[in-house]
């Protein structure tokens, strides 16, 4: 056991997925020397060599067509987006080439490809480094996205993502990197494609991923105080989505609010709330909502606090849900 | 057309200027490091012809380049010109079946013969080829079954090839996407220790992209083993040369820091080379070269193009005289390496090919309905699975009414 942050447990992840398997290569901008911009590559250079822990030119596409050619030839490349707001250079890669290769070549060719996005906000940052685009790959059939949440999750998650037949879009939440908890190498992990059950309640559900997971606990415990009982589930995997633990949950608590940081508009929770609608129309009391970011540009970071669904806003949707 | 130095200037002359500049540049005068020959060094216009590399005139005259040899016997040259006269014949009873509505639409390589057979015939067991959608020749030089690319075309599958296999990937739709692939795949084979190369295939509209200009820039920074190989065909759908770049193409290698070299597209000894030459440069280690195939899509784009809107017939008969297979035909007649009864032999040959595609054609079956759910994953995800049961039990639904009616 010792206690780690959510970057030092990617790190280790990717480490153990380098040690376990010699076709895996970390492909990216800074992650050599550097050790990537927040450092999650850190060190990994330095023990593999620069033929595995590739500092590619400054180009996204280039660094997602040449991972579609090293994965054609039996790689595992595991490519490092620097900042959510510059995978769009890669976009034509993603969707029509690394999602569809496997289609195309009727399972012919393997696309065992993981795009690591450090996504979100609340860092104060500038334009393009605080967004989350994990819709856009969400919608697209052949890819994969998962998100992680805390430290642990993380660990695990890098690793079973590379290991994968299938490509992976992987969000980190950035503002979260330096959370810590306690990690134990020698556990079981569970399984990658699960949500999973991250604190009991009784009368709202709550459903979020990536960083968002600990705004919704922390407004479940808000909610205790004042005699509310939130359910809150971390989905982990946002496609495929996890269903079943959702709808249990639903069935049980007949109400649902979705948080993500996300515009709302075509976000995951327009999604979530037409599935858990069409499977458990008659177990609701209050119409499925959503807590997200509003259908605006990112905003300029002084703004951001009011731009990011927060433990107020979220509490507030509890309580419309409450009050139906 | 603009200038034609290369023809103008007398093959001593060419021999002169080429022992000028073998010193400055060993791996020859053709491969252009910035700015280095004085003759391209004055070309602006991407329509001027600087000198090519060119081994057979257009009258089928077969002429000696100080820096490519090729010395091949009567039965080698009679394979190609087998490889060039049944490709075109793919290509003219598929232009054929579309317009007869057993194909959706198909990309012809007429004009294109020799560039593709000439760049095929170099590729070695150990290489592997990135085509667009119009490479033909090439998939006929992997020994790929002409069927595997009609089916694409009918739309029943999107190219039934296997490409590990066949060491030729699917056919890449998108423009110049496929030169990046090419470049990590160079870059797999210098990590697991591969023996072959790459070969890249884009045409004049690609080097516009942004994926290409990246993958040369991945392929000079890595020292890549892949050769770009683009066929200039003068036209992208209908926007000829002019408007995708202001300097011959072959010349955009040298800013990227690696050799280009123009070859008469049209010519297949030429062709055949040029790239044995950059692939062995390939797969010694010294890293990528650019091709510029100077030749002419002598069809529409595809079949859904109507080029009488775009250029004048007067340019097409132009080209018409440097026609690729007409070329090697006359060389093979006028030097006594082939006679009458090999020309009969082979155009027997390609009826009865074109015989068996017409007949495999109206004949493929179409695709299982649901097999549009297979291998969207490695395994299907259980909300797919969910997905296609259901399309299952709603098609079924039209069965049963048909056996209730």
């Amino acid at each position: 056991m010792n206690t780690v942050t959510l970057g030092k447990a990617l790190n280790m992840g990717l480490r153990k997925a380098m040690e376990d398997d010699p076709k895996v290569l970390l492909m990216g901008e800074d992650i050599g020397k550097l050790g990537g911009v927040f450092r999650i590559t850190d060190g990994l250079q330095k023990d593999f060599g620069e033929d595995r822990v590739i500092d590619t030119p400054l180009a996204e596409s280039g660094i997602l067509g040449t991972a579609v050619g090293l994965a054609m030839r039996g790689f595992r490349p595991v490519v490092e987006i620097q900042f959510d707001g510059f995978v769009y250079p890669a976009y034509d890669q993603i969707v029509c080439q690394v999602a569809k290769l496997h289609a195309r070549s009727r399972g012919r060719l393997p696309m065992s490809i993981v795009i690591r996005i450090p996504f979100g906000g609340g860092i104060g940052a500038v334009e393009h480094h605080s967004e989350s685009p994990e819709a856009y790959f969400a919608h697209t059939a052949g890819l994969k996205v998962v998100a992680c949440s805390n430290p642990v999750d993380a660990y695990w998650m890098i690793q079973q993502a590379i290991a994968h037949p299938d490509p992976i879009v992987f969000f980190e939440p950035k503002r979260r990197y330096w959370e810590k908890a306690e990690l134990d190498p020698d556990a079981t992990p569970e399984p990658l494609f699960a949500s999973r059950l991250v604190r009991e309640g009784s009368q709202v559900t709550v459903l979020a991923y990536g960083p968002m997971v600990k705004t919704a606990l922390q407004a479940a415990s808000a909610a205790e105080e004042e005699g509310i009982s939130v359910e809150v589930l971390d989905l982990r995997t946002v496609s495929p989505l996890d269903m079943g633990p959702v709808l249990d949950s639903v069935r049980r608590t007949g109400r649902c609010v979705v948080v993500h940081e996300a515009p709302s508009n075509l976000g995951l929770g327009a999604e979530l709330s037409a599935r858990i609608t069409e499977a458990c129309f008659y177990d609701l009391e209050a119409p499925v909502l959503r807590v997200g970011g509003y259908d605006t540009p990112y905003p300029p970071s002084k703004l951001e606090e009011d731009y990011l669904p927060d433990l107020d806003r979220v509490l507030e949707a509890v309580d419309r849900s409450l009050a139906f | 057309m603009g200038g034609r130095r290369a023809e103008e200037t007398t093959l001593s002359e060419v021999s002169e200027l080429a022992e000028q500049e073998f010193e400055a540049n060993p791996f020859g005068p053709h491969h252009d490091p910035v700015g280095s020959d004085p003759i391209k060094g004055a070309e602006q216009n991407p329509t001027d012809q600087p000198e090519l590399v060119q081994l057979l005139t257009p009258e089928g005259e077969r002429v000696e380049h100080p820096d490519y040899a090729i010395d091949l016997s009567a039965e080698e040259l009679q394979a190609l010109y087998r490889d060039l006269a049944l490709v075109r014949r793919i290509d003219v009873e598929a232009t054929a079946l579309q317009r007869q509505g057993e194909l959706g639409i198909w990309a012809s390589l007429l004009g294109q013969e020799a560039a593709q057979i000439g760049a095929g015939r170099a590729l070695q067991p150990d290489d592997m080829a990135f085509p667009t959608y119009r490479e033909h020749g090439v998939a006929w030089c992997r020994g790929i079954d002409p069927m595997s690319i009609i089916g694409l075309f009918r739309g029943v599958d999107s190219g039934a090839w296997d490409p590990i296999e066949t060491k030729f990937n699917l056919y890449t739709i998108v423009i110049g996407a496929q030169t990046l692939h090419a470049v990590g795949y160079a870059m797999g084979m210098q990590r697991d220790g591969g023996q072959g190369a790459c070969l890249a295939f884009f045409g004049d509209g690609a080097t516009s992209q942004g994926d290409v200009n990246e993958a040369f820039i991945f392929a000079a920074v890595f020292d890549a083993p892949v050769v770009f190989f683009c066929q200039n065909n003068q036209y992208a759908i209908s926007e000829p040369i002019e408007k995708q770049t202001r300097i011959p193409l072959y010349r955009r290698a040298s800013g990227f820091g690696f050799p280009g070299i123009r070859v008469d597209g049209n010519d297949v000894l030429a062709v055949l080379a040029v790239t044995r030459r950059a692939m062995e440069a390939a797969r010694s280690g010294q890293g990528p070269t650019l091709i510029e195939a100077y030749t002419y899509r002598m069809g529409a784009h595809t079949t859904s193009d109507d080029p009488s809107r775009y250029r004048l017939a007067s340019e097409m008969e132009a080209w018409k005289l440097k026609d690729p297979n007409e070329r090697l035909k006359a060389y093979l007649v006028r030097s006594g390496q082939a006679d009458a009864a090999f020309f009969e032999a082979i155009e027997a040959e390609s009826d009865e090919l074109a015989a068996r595609i017409r007949k495999a054609t109206v004949e493929m079956p179409d695709p299982e309905p649901a097999s549009m759910f297979d291998n969207t994953y490695a395994e299907i995800t259980p909300e797919l699975a969910e997905q296609r049961d259901t399309f299952l039990a709603y098609q079924a639904g039209f069965s049963d009414e048909a056996s209730h009616a």
